[in-house]
Parts: C-alpha cells; sequence; structure tokens
C-alpha cells in the first residue's frame, strides 16, 4: 500500500484567505518565499521545457546554439558592410547584443502567456503563483547559457578578451534576474486578463529594438545625442550587462537610470501581483 | 496538529471575460438561468458560491450532493485553495491534498518516472522522499519498463494507473475528492479501492463530491446539498440523502451513476 508520505514544508499548517487590502501584500510575500522553497521545483520545469523541445533531435538544445551561430555571423557580415564598420570590432558587440536582446524577447513572449499556459495546473492545484514566472525565467536563462558559447567563440576567433571590467556584468545580470521575474509576473497577469496584451507587448518590443542601439553602436547616434540614450530603459539595462563584456564601464547615468527604472518595475509588479494574485485563477 | 475546515460566509463570482461574451451569455443563460447576473462594472459574472458556511473537524466525512453545476466542484477547488472567495472566508489547517484532476500536471511527453519526480517536487518532497515516491507508484501502476517511456505512448488503461497512483501516494490530513476518482477500469478497481480506502481512512477529513450515492451513504457521515450555489440542505447523511432522492425525480439516473462494485466499507 501507499507509503506514508506526508506532504512536506511547502504546505503551510494553517492557509486563512480573509480579502482585503491588509493581507494582499502578507499573501503576495508568502507566495514568494513558497516559491523560493520550490526552487529546485523551478529549476527542474525550465529544465524539462528546453529538454522536451528538443528530445528526439541530434543537437538538442544545441539548436539553439548553432541557430544564433548563424544568426551573428550572417548578421554581422551584413551590417558590417553596410554600416561600413570593422567586422573585429563590430562582432562581438553584435553577438553579444543578439543574444542579450534573444534573451529579453523570448522572455516577454514567454511572459505573455506564462499564465494561460499553465491553465491546467493553477486550476487543479494550488501552487505559488511566482513560481510560474520563475519557471520562464530560468528556462530563458538556460537557454540564455547555450548561446553563451557563441560569445565565447566569437571571442576565440578574434582574440579580443575583455578585460578585468568583465566582473561588472555580473551584477548587471543579476539586476537583469530580478527584472525578468518582475516583468513576467506582470506580463503574465495582463496577459490572462488581457487577451490583446501579447500582440501589443510583442510589436512594442519590436519597436523597442530598432531604437535602442542593439544591432547599429551606440556612438552612431552622434556626440549630441548621447545624453539621450540612457533615457532608454533598454539601453540603459543592455548596457549595465553588454558594456563590461566589451572593456568599456558604464557611465554613472547608465547605472542609475538601469537601477531607476528596475525599481519602478519592481514596485509596479509587487502592487500589480499582490491586488490581482487572488483572482488569476479565474483569468486563466 | 489536528485537521480542521471553517468556512464563513463564502461567496464566490465567476467572471466570464473570454470568447464572444453575448454569445456565451445567452448559452449560459439557458443552463444556469437566474444565477447570471452583471456586477458593478458590467461585467457578466455566474455566481458560482452563496453564503457558504460550514466547519469540519477531525474525524468528519462530508459528502456534496447536487445536480451538475451547483457548484460542487466550485466549492471543492475553493477549499484547495485554488480560488479565493471575494466574501467570506476559509480556513483550513493541515496538509491538503485535493484529487480534482485525473492528469494533474502530468504532462503526456514526459516519461513516467518525469511525471513521478515533477509531482514529488510539486509536493516539496526531497530526494529520498521522491525515490520512496517513485518506487510505490512503480509497483501500484504496474508499468514495468514502460516507466521509462513517454506517457504519450502509454494506453489508456496505463495512463489512469499512473494517475491513479501519484494522486493517491501522498496521505495528506484533508483529502479533497471529486467523483471521477471513482470511475475506472473494473479489473484495477479492486487494487484501486484498496488504496482509495487506505487513504480515505487515513485521512482525518474527507470532502467527497459524488453522484454515486451508494459511495457516500458508505463513506460520508454528514452530507450537504448543493443547489445553485447554495447550501439547500446540510446534515447526517441518511437525513440529507432522503430529501435529495425525494427531490430528484430521476432515481434511474441517479442509480445509473453508481458505480457497480464499488460500496466501499470504511
Amino acid at each position: 500500500m501507499s507509503v506514508a508520505l506526508q506532504s512536506a514544508a511547502r504546505e503551510p499548517a494553517a492557509r486563512d484567505f480573509v480579502h482585503g487590502p491588509a493581507t494582499r501584500h502578507a499573501e503576495a510575500l508568502r507566495d514568494l518565499r513558497e516559491t523560493g522553497l520550490l526552487w529546485r521545483l523551478c529549476w527542474t520545469l525550465g529544465w524539462l521545457d528546453i529538454k522536451l523541445r528538443y528530445r528526439g533531435s541530434v543537437l538538442g538544445p544545441f539548436w539553439l546554439t548553432l541557430s544564433t551561430a548563424i544568426m551573428v555571423g550572417a548578421m554581422g557580415v551584413v551590417y558590417a558592410t553596410l554600416f561600413k564598420m570593422n567586422l573585429r570590432d563590430y562582432l562581438p558587440f553584435l553577438a553579444l547584443s543578439i543574444v542579450l536582446w534573444n534573451f529579453l524577447s523570448a522572455l516577454v513572449s514567454d511572459a505573455c502567456v506564462g499564465y494561460t499556459s499553465s491553465e491546467a495546473m493553477i486550476r487543479s492545484v494550488r501552487m505559488p503563483f511566482i513560481l510560474y514566472a520563475a519557471r520562464i525565467v530560468l528556462r530563458n536563462v538556460l537557454i540564455l547559457g547555450h548561446n553563451l558559447l557563441v560569445i565565447v567563440a566569437v571571442f576565440a576567433l578574434l582574440s579580443t578578451w575583455p578585460g578585468f571590467a568583465a566582473v561588472l556584468t555580473l551584477p548587471g545580470f543579476a539586476l537583469w534576474l530580478v527584472d525578468g521575474l518582475a516583468l513576467t509576473t506582470i506580463l503574465g497577469a495582463l496577459g490572462a486578463r488581457f487577451r490583446d496584451i501579447p500582440p501589443i507587448v510583442v510589436s512594442m518590443l519590436q519597436m523597442a529594438f530598432f531604437v535602442t542601439p542593439v544591432i547599429w553602436k551606440p556612438e552612431l547616434a552622434g556626440a549630441k545625442l548621447q545624453w539621450l540614450l540612457p533615457i532608454n530603459p533598454f539601453f540603459a539595462l543592455l548596457e549595465c550587462v553588454r558594456g563590461p563584456l566589451l572593456g568599456k564601464i558604464p557611465s554613472a547615468a547608465v547605472y542609475g537610470s538601469a537601477l531607476a527604472y528596475s525599481v519602478l518595475l519592481w514596485a509596479a509588479a509587487w502592487f500589480l501581483f499582490a491586488r490581482v494574485r487572488g483572482r488569476i485563477a479565474f483569468w486563466v | 496538529m489536528a485537521a480542521v475546515i471553517e468556512v464563513r460566509g463564502v461567496s464566490l463570482d465567476f467572471p466570464l471575460y473570454h470568447g464572444n461574451a453575448r454569445s456565451l451569455k445567452r448559452t449560459v443563460f439557458s443552463k444556469v438561468s437566474g444565477r447570471i447576473g452583471n456586477d458593478t462594472k458590467h461585467r457578466v459574472v455566474v455566481e458560482a458560491l452563496r453564503d457558504i458556511s460550514f466547519s469540519l473537524s477531525s474525524g468528519d466525512r462530508l459528502g456534496l450532493v447536487g445536480t451538475n453545476g451547483a457548484g460542487k466542484t466550485t466549492l471543492l477547488r475553493t477549499l484547495a485553495g485554488i480560488y479565493e472567495p471575494v466574501i467570506g472566508r476559509i480556513s483550513v489547517r493541515g496538509s491538503l491534498n485535493a484529487l480534482l484532476d485525473p492528469q494533474l500536471g502530468m504532462n503526456l511527453e514526459l516519461t513516467g518516472r518525469e511525471n513521478i519526480m515533477l509531482r514529488g517536487l510539486y509536493n516539496g518532497l526531497d530526494r529520498a522522499a521522491i525515490l520512496r515516491l517513485e518506487e510505490d507508484v512503480c509497483e501500484f501502476a504496474e508499468l514495468g519498463d514502460f516507466i521509462d517511456l513517454p506517457v504519450r505512448i502509454y494506453s489508456s488503461g496505463m495512463v489512469v494507473r499512473l494517475g491513479f497512483g501519484l494522486a493517491t501516494a501522498i496521505r495528506p490530513q484533508v483529502l479533497l475528492m471529486d467523483e471521477w476518482f471513482l470511475a475506472g477500469d473494473v479489473t484495477f478497481m479492486e487494487k484501486a479501492r484498496l488504496r482509495l480506502e487506505d487513504l480515505v481512512r487515513g485521512a482525518e477529513i474527507l470532502v467527497l463530491s459524488s453522484h454515486a450515492m451508494p459511495v457516500i451513504a458508505a463513506w460520508c457521515t454528514r452530507v450537504i446539498w448543493m443547489d445553485q450555489g447554495r447550501i439547500r440542505a446540510d446534515g447526517p447523511t441518511d437525513e440529507v440523502m432522503g430529501q435529495y432522492l425525494g427531490h430528484e425525480h430521476q432515481p434511474a439516473e441517479v442509480a445509473a451513476a453508481a458505480v457497480p462494485g464499488l460500496v466501499p466499507a470504511v
């Protein structure tokens, strides 16, 4: 007969639902804490998502690496010619930009359906809602990990290793992770409630891609417009991770802007999440 | 700590946001007339639960009866913490397992073993406990070498055995169960029955929603009759069942809904 498996730590001994502004934040905090306790589950889910997508293929998840490599190679040659730039100078920039932007855009499009795609789970068992967001962030971090190989290959090929400044990319990326979680929570909830959100967000992101120095170097904006760049949150955040890896320490304006936008994003995510957490199950 | 369920004045509205609201409104209207309203923001809502109050303590065995759409499953989901009530308060003390969806979170692309591991992780089990879970479910579901193949290629009987084995492997203090759990493959029935009875016996509180009157009669000490989202009657099994069956004008249908061979003795 069944082994006496007791449901462990996750399930709190008491569960009270008292609806109202007073307990919303406590509930949201508990959601976050429970997600933290289930980190192994988040990780496994993210990993299985990737494994499943490539199960049965020869290269497996390294298809991600290969397709990014092809894209970087092709775009590198085309744009270096168009912008009349030195490939040795341009390719590391482009490889980093594309890998990082792909991370962002995949995260955003996954986030919009973050809750709706887990409908069956949400409706059959009580799980912390931030778990679904964490799964999406981790899945995309794993994809990013595969794409890092392209960057390493480009650096090795051109033997242009970044200096010691590269360490500064880590706090930048930590900021990305927290922002990613906040963004996924917001977009997941909005996307579940308003089904028009995903296409709107995707087209807005496309616009951001063109106005942000992703494939064109920030220097191209000219000296007069340089000060405008940090106003773009995408540029500021991108530069926090990309700059150090290109041996360029981001300016205080860039860091200030990235932090300010992040704090705004966290606050928005927290208040929205605390407000709608109890409604998500009805929306999916 | 003894298990307790407290439900005080719980009301729950189901908002209908998606699809063609107007045609959806008409469709649902014909099914649950009188329970569709517009809330203050003119959204279409179904009044799924209205003013539900009851409390259960260790040893209670509650049966939920009522027609389809009376709110039984919604009430179970609310008790499980999936839906949070708009009005009222629910408190559940004790570990809880809700057997609501036969294929709960099962991913057909993953192998049986991977599905078992995932379920263990969902329940916050550690590595050792997951191994025990795996052993237990493998033994019960009799999948043999299929355990390492994707669930997609299983026969329907194998999927049912795996789903059932998984869902019943973790023993809670509070067990919520929807009626699907009592239907299944006949050859599998006897083994399943023993396992389910074991689980029910081990639980301090049972809440069971079913159309199968013999099951309710055998397992429950108290019955709540749900009607249009409200409690129509609440009391000892015999009393409420008498009222409910007297009210039902299709006794043949009720008898047919009963699962043959499943009159468990607890």
